[in-house]
């Protein structure tokens, strides 16, 4: 077992030698390289085999005053080509992105509700976690009493992990209200993660690396702690019981409380998004190691390629124990904030 | 001050803002290495000090080095807009 083990090690690092020179010597820009893997497209690029590039074009959909409701399918604006007067930016301030030249000649943005990549796959990971917990929530209909097996009893450990330990713990009393909102935060973020770290359709769109998901995150948790804070929350926070000279005639001590109220939901948010997106980009990163050393001859080219398989297989194993760890702390976070919020009035003596 | 003129009229040349994003992240690095670090040898001292309570501490180290990671994370993601 352990001499399979070895000779199946060596075959997938000496896979390397097959890298070769496939590319003419076209300079390889990491830095387009790792953005445009980063980033949102309204194309899924699979692979490229040659000259053909397989992709799966996504739908456009796109409002606008001059132009009324588009919707067509985005492989029309393939290498630039226009359609109805829309193009993708090549550069500038709207770059990759869908504009179109106005009557006054202007070029702006119309409101684009496309269909990206990010979009798809939110979709796609939305419709998996939806068939893993219900399929599990039908278990427990039909359960008499039982106790569950396998795959249920595996779930089951998860949640209850999450619902004693960090939702009860953190919340106290009336936790019940909240567990719904935290578990799902918990499993969205974690789903994601996870299909974000396999590198092959319909896995790898870097969906909470992506600043726009992480901000409606951590509004959901604003929301949370907002309407569920009791009146005594918001006096700590507007009149805090501290010494008169800092509240009159200037504000100070109300100011840094309402400054906190935002900076804790922005925190959640910088959190998730920098280290999903720097777990990414360290690994594209590194396998453009692979890319950047072909000009440098074939010895270079070899060692560079084992080293950088190497290191991104580690680098994979980290980000795993990453995504279970970020979405725990969300969770976490958001958790506690929602237990200080509900704070009651403290006996004074 | 004929230092500065100087510096200014190669700035561009210089690509001085991409210099300053890639200090900026390693000076992140350094400071996010060193913080978890302090934790992790805390943890470690407690852990030897009172074996059954591991778990707990186990927990409560991740959940800080989270934390300082994500005060590190935001000195990152401003360089990131540097480069």
């Amino acid at each position: 077992m352990q001499k399979r083990l070895k000779i199946y090690f060596l075959l997938f690092v000496l896979s390397v030698f097959n890298a070769g020179n496939l590319f003419a010597a076209e300079e390889f820009d990491v830095k387009k390289f790792i953005f445009s893997h980063i980033g949102d497209n309204y194309e899924w690029h699979i692979t490229a085999i040659g000259e053909r590039v397989i992709s799966v074009p996504l739908p456009v959909i796109l409002i606008d005053k001059e132009n009324g409701i588009n919707i067509f399918i985005s492989s029309r604006l393939r290498n630039g080509a226009s359609y109805k007067g829309y193009r993708i930016s090549k550069d500038g301030e709207y770059a990759n992105k869908i504009v179109y030249t106005s009557v006054s000649g202007k070029v702006c943005r119309p409101l684009d509700l496309s269909i990206t990549m990010n979009s798809f796959a939110l979709i796609i990971n939305c419709t998996i976690l939806l068939i893993i917990i219900l399929s599990v929530a039908r278990w427990y209909r039909g359960s008499r009493q039982r106790a569950p097996k396998g795959f249920v009893g595996a779930m089951e450990i998860f949640i209850m992990d999450i619902n004693d330990n960090v939702i009860k713990s953190a919340i106290g009393k009336g936790y019940e209200k909240y567990a719904p909102y935290l578990l799902t935060v918990f499993f969205f973020i974690l789903i994601n993660n996870f299909m974000g770290l396999i590198p092959f359709f319909p896995g790898g769109a870097n969906t909470t690396g992506n600043i726009a998901v992480t901000l409606v995150l951590a509004l959901c948790t604003f929301a949370a702690i907002s309407f569920s804070g009791t009146k005594e929350y918001w006096k700590e926070i507007l009149w805090p019981d501290v010494p008169t000279w800092m509240k009159i005639p200037l504000p100070l001590m109300p100011a840094i409380e309402i400054f906190g109220v935002f900076t804790k939901p922005f925190a959640l948010m910088i959190r998730l998004f920098a280290n999903i997106m720097a777990g990414h980009t360290i690994i594209l990163g590194l396998t453009s190691l692979i890319f950047v050393t072909v000009a440098m001859g074939a010895a270079t080219n070899i060692g560079m390629s084992a080293l950088s398989i190497l290191l991104a297989a580690f680098m994979l194993f980290v980000e795993l124990i990453v995504a279970y760890i970020q979405a725990y702390v969300f969770t976490l976070l958001s958790a506690v904030f929602i237990g200080l919020s509900r704070v009651r009035k403290h006996a004074t003596n | 001050m004929v230092l500065l003129t100087f510096l200014q009229a190669a700035a561009p040349d210089l690509h001085l803002g991409t210099l300053g994003a890639a200090l900026g992240a390693g000076l992140a690095a350094v400071a996010a290495g060193i913080g978890i670090g302090k934790i992790g040898a805390a943890a470690m001292e407690a852990i030897g000090r009172q074996p059954e309570a591991a778990n707990d501490i186990r927990m409560s180290m991740i959940i800080i080095a989270a934390l300082v990671e994500g005060a590190a994370l935001f000195a990152i993601v401003v360089c990131f807009l540097a480069l």
